[in-house]
């Protein structure tokens, strides 16, 4: 050891530290704001993420590492030390797959903040609290597909978490919103606490926290007898990252969660919380433990098949004239969608280029970003005059709003994965293949009659859209349970569209529609060495 | 005609329909606003329909009838590297007839729309819907690139479910649910066969599938088994064959009368098409040994089919003639899929004629049909026909005589177009191709004569209850519907005979019809080099 002082590659960690950094401005900023001003912070908060995206570019085609061990740790367990050495021991890696995930999360989350500017204001939340979560959020998350040991894994699942609890929780006085915090935070923390323990078997068993290192002990343990503690270890990490992509059984927390947050926190978990979620999940199966591919790559496959058929199933049975039936559908199908998620991690457990397969997993999610924030966005867009935002509300969408209907309905195919949503059906594809490709034969039949079935939710919700306007009139006044006066109050608010919800719809159809007639976009990813 | 023109032709075929429809979204231009918005757009469909019909027509003229085995107007582009898939595009002798066909049926479509447009919401949606309907089954037939053909596959079903929920009669939300869930569960099933092929070959190329069977060595036996019984589900679905059919007749009696006619005259077609494009000559060995089970499900298709129309047409079985023309096309498809799994040339020359001929009669008999609800307000047929018959022969006489033309066409009488498909099918699975059960085949043979008989039986029934019959008592033969006021038991309503833009929408499949039926060399002429290269491994 020549030096106790660290040099930092400061270029590499700027997304995850600008975020922070900004999160931090928006802080300190809100204390010498007049409330007049608050809705400066939100404009600052989408320049600190923007500025954070921008700030991949240079880091594009390198392979930078940092935080590196600059020799054997004691730790390190005497069977395997050497030659994991050779290669360098990282902690933050800004390598092709990291960055592809920043740019999701970070994209992400500047789509929801062109959300929330409005929703912060109309709903009177808290300027400074809320902006400073988000952003806290989205710096944990940027950090997470960076970083390469398990300690920091955690601490970056945390940081993406913890802020978002009190995101979940922000809507004063709701009831709805406390209680749809305290169920996300207590079986959030159930799973957290889970996966520290399957790490800490994990350190006991190889004497590593480094997943390269990890990996390679677990291949040969220095003492056979501790095989079923690893073995424990590797099953209870995953845990806690199965319970961010929201995949069965720890998925019962998400539609009472997003009906109960504000409408863009619901967004953002759906895209940047799963984001999180499988990314760690693709970090510590391919790249921690490899040699158990015989026990993740089933106990996946078997995740994603129940993760896949309960949330379409579930979402399926969503009577149009509930309450916050979007919402809820919107949360039930994007637990169906996380199970297609899981997917090809599970074909990665089976074939012996999982690097392929995983590029599959990060086209989809790309594509299922763009839409699926769209969909909320249009949500978002109806929930200004429709508080309640059933599914009955969007009855009649075209002759209100035409290009929000399109927009919707293109929104909505993508999801179901039928032309014209062309990107959605190359998704799926590219998902399919990396099933067959792997000879998951069983879990691609699961999946075809998955998207029969989805099909049938998102093509009826479409159809609402084009129902004739005269239907859609008349529903308020026929309709027992809905509030005429609330609806009637709304209603002059018709006319103007906050722009930024505009911008928001827009930048997804776009990408949307961009993506369609390139695809290549994201499929290269899949073709691609991302890991 | 050079290469580059018919290029370019082929790729406007699939264009044109495309760019149409998304400028039937969009407001008319000034100067071509016409009377109002809706003869606007739906002048609109005319026109884009009526220019992919003429280009469908110049590349038919351009392509070198000498050589028809040969893939002209071909154009290779890479669109999507990731997953290998390419923009190939180009026409055969095989795709070129339904090419032409496809534009033909959607340009008198939108035509009789123009005319009759069907009751629903705005027509915009309607003419929209329409061409991306046709860009989507133009695709599939142009296509050569197996994600591609997927693509182009599921297009149409969007189009299609708006088209029948929309614009439908009774019960169209059930049919259309039926038909579009059935579709899409086999599609992908399909999909999953021809990622199998792609996975295991290492291209999604057709052509180079059906040649060589890909870069990489020929499929092995378990891999073509099992893409064969994928795809095929798919493909089964959509064509349809029994026991998966069962979409079929709700939706083409809850259809309107263009959406009938276009799922009846193409989209059908889009099955058969890929049992012979993929099937054949891509997975030989899976397809050889799942043909006697193909062909055992098409001959019971076949009697199955009559004899539900017979069904139908009883007197007092409340049957619908929109349904019973559904059930027919189960019949008639079935002929389709027992030609195709003789796997000889005669057979698969037979399946893409009746193919054709398919299109071109029943598009008619649904156009017919649509015509007659409009008359009477009821395909019921027990209404329709009352106590002796409608004696459209009497109230319609040119009506009544096209729709015994029809029905006669369909029943597969020699000098139509019905008969050389049907006995083509039959004389193919007379001496199967090598390696297939010869007994096996000679049943389905005679189960498919008897499924002609029995369907001369329904059809000549339904002639005989809507062309023929008595009229009440008190009338003369002739001009009945004068004569109302007498009081009769069922007084006959009024019956306009055909119309002009009628006979502009009904006339061209009549002449084909004739054509055909006289002088099928000129269709065979086409099919018959594609067929002989693709069931010789492409060489």
């Amino acid at each position: 050891m020549t030096s106790l002082v660290q040099s930092v590659d400061w270029l590499a960690i700027a997304p995850p530290t600008l975020t922070a950094a900004a999160a931090l401005v928006v802080l300190v900023t809100d204390l010498f704001l007049p409330a007049a001003r608050k809705p400066l912070l939100g404009w600052i908060a989408t320049g600190g993420l923007a500025l954070a995206a921008l700030s991949l570019l240079p880091l594009l085609g390198g392979h930078r590492a940092t935080f590196c061990l600059a020799q054997p740790s004691p730790a390190t367990a005497p069977a395997g030390g050497h030659s994991a050495l050779a290669a360098e021991v990282c902690s933050y890696v800004a390598d092709p797959f990291a960055l592809v995930i920043q740019f999701l999360v970070l994209a992400g989350a500047l789509l929801t903040a062109l959300l929330s500017v409005d929703a912060v204001k109309e709903h009177r939340l808290p300027a400074g609290e809320y902006w400073f979560l988000l952003l806290s959020s989205a710096a944990g998350a940027a950090l997470l597909p960076a970083s390469r040991d398990l300690a920091t894994l955690v601490i970056a699942l945390e940081v993406a978490s913890l802020p978002a609890f009190a995101l979940v929780g922000l809507r004063r006085g709701d009831r709805l919103s406390s209680e749809a915090a305290l169920k996300f935070f207590l079986s959030s923390v159930v799973a957290t606490a889970v996966t520290l323990l399957g790490v800490s078997f994990l350190y006991a068993a190889t004497g590593s926290l480094h997943l390269s290192q990890v990996a390679h002990t677990l291949t040969a343990l220095p003492d056979p007898r501790l095989a079923t503690l690893a073995a424990a270890g590797v099953a209870l990490t995953l845990v806690g990252f199965a319970f961010k992509t929201a995949a069965v059984p720890f998925h019962f927390w998400v539609p009472d969660t997003y009906v109960g947050a504000p409408l863009p926190i619901a967004a953002y978990l759906s895209v940047v919380g799963k984001a999180v979620g499988f990314s760690g999940l693709i970090l510590v199966t391919v790249r921690g433990f490899p040699s158990y591919a015989h026990v993740w790559g089933p106990a996946m496959a078997v995740l994603a098949a129940l993760t896949m058929t309960a949330g379409n199933v579930a979402a399926l049975r969503q009577d149009p004239d509930r309450r916050h039936g979007a919402v809820r559908l919107l949360a039930w199908s994007s637990v169906g969608q996380a199970g297609y998620l899981l997917v090809p991690i599970a074909a990665a457990g089976y074939t012996g280029d999982p690097a392929h397969a995983i590029g599959a997993t990060v086209a989809y999610a790309l594509m299922y970003a763009a839409v699926n924030l769209g969909a909320f966005a249009v949500a978002a867009l109806v929930a200004r005059t429709r508080p309640a935002n059933r599914i009955a509300d969007y009855r009649g969408l075209y002759a209100r709003h035409p290009l929000a209907a399109l927009a919707l309905g293109f929104f909505l195919l993508c999801l179901a994965g039928l032309p014209p949503g062309v990107i959605g059906l190359f998704a799926k594809v590219t998902v399919f293949s990396a099933a067959v490709d792997a000879g998951l034969g069983w879990l691609a039949v699961v999946m075809a009659v998955n998207v029969a079935i989805a099909l049938y939710y998102y093509l009826q919700w479409t159809a609402v859209l084009f129902r004739g306007a005269g239907e859609g009139a008349e529903r308020p006044t026929g309709e027992p349970v809905g509030e005429p006066a609330e609806a009637a109050a709304a209603a002059p608010l018709r006319a103007a569209v906050p722009a930024t919800l505009t911008t928001a719809i827009a930048l997804a159809a776009v990408l949307g529609i961009a993506l369609s007639g390139a695809p290549q976009l994201v499929l290269r990813f899949a073709s691609g060495a991302l890991l | 005609m050079n290469p580059t023109a018919l290029q370019l032709l082929l790729a406007a075929l699939v264009v044109l329909p495309l760019l149409g429809a998304v400028g039937a979204l969009l407001p008319a231009p000034p100067g071509l606003r016409g009377r109002g918005p809706d003869q606007a757009v739906l002048r609109h469909g005319v026109t884009v329909t009526g220019a992919v019909l003429a280009v469908a027509i110049a590349l038919a003229a351009g392509f070198d009838h000498g050589h028809p085995g040969r893939m002209q107007a071909t154009t290779d582009i890479s669109w999507i590297p990731a997953l290998g898939i390419r923009i190939h595009l180009g026409v055969d002798g095989i795709s070129l007839p339904l090419v032409v066909l496809t534009a033909l049926l959607a340009f008198l479509c939108a035509l009789y729309s123009y005319f009759r447009m069907p009751t629903g919401p705005s027509p915009k949606a309607f003419v929209a819907l329409l061409l991306l309907l046709e860009a989507g089954t133009l695709a599939t037939f142009a296509v050569l690139d197996l994600v591609l053909f997927f693509l182009a596959f599921e297009t149409v079903l969007i189009p299609m479910y708006f088209l029948i929920a929309r614009w439908g009669g009774a019960q169209r939300q059930a049919a259309a649910w039926k038909f579009i869930l059935y579709t899409v569960l086999g599609s992908v099933v399909m999909l999953l066969g021809l990622l199998l092929i792609g996975v295991k070959s290492g291209t999604f190329d057709m052509v180079a599938l059906a040649t060589d069977n890909g870069p990489k060595a020929q499929l092995s036996h378990t891999v073509q088994l099992v893409a064969v019984l994928a795809v095929g589900i798919g493909l089964a679905v959509k064509t349809p064959l029994w026991p998966l059919h069962s979409w079929l007749p709700d939706a083409h009696t809850a259809a309107p009368t263009v959406g009938s006619v276009l799922l009846a005259g193409v989209l059908l077609k889009m099955g058969t098409y890929g049992f012979v494009r993929i099937a054949l000559p891509i997975t030989p060995d899976g397809m050889h040994t799942f043909a006697p089970y193909l062909g055992a499900f098409a001959a019971v298709g076949i009697v199955y089919g009559s004899l539900a129309c017979l069904a139908l047409v009883r007197k007092g079985a409340k049957g619908d003639l929109k349904r019973l023309i559904a059930y027919s096309s189960v019949g008639h498809m079935g002929f389709v899929l027992l030609g195709i799994a003789t796997m000889t040339p005669t057979g698969v020359n037979g399946a893409l004629f009746a193919n054709i001929a398919h299109g071109l009669i029943t598009g008619l008999l649904f156009f017919l049909v649509g015509a007659l609800k409009d008359r009477c307000g009821s395909t019921d047929l027990d209404r329709l026909a009352g106590r002796t018959g409608a004696a459209l022969y009497g109230r319609a006489p040119r009506f009544g005589g096209l729709l015994a033309f029809g029905a006669v066409a369909s029943l597969g009488i020699p000098g139509l177009a019905g008969f050389w498909g049907e006995m083509l099918a039959m004389f193919g699975a007379f001496r199967p191709a090598a390696g297939l059960s010869r007994p096996a085949f000679l049943t389905f043979m005679v189960l498919a004569g008897l499924g002609t008989l029995l369907t001369a039986a329904y059809l000549l029934l339904v002639v005989r209850r809507v062309c023929m019959g008595g009229t009440p008592a008190a009338t003369p033969a002739g001009p009945a519907p004068d004569s109302a006021p007498v009081p009769a038991p069922a007084p006959a309503p009024a019956v306009a005979d055909i119309a002009g833009y009628e006979y502009a929408a009904w006339t061209p499949l009549t002449v084909l019809t004739v054509l055909a039926g006289l002088w099928p060399a000129a269709l065979l002429g086409l099919t018959d080099p594609a067929v002989q290269q693709l069931l010789g491994g492409g060489k």
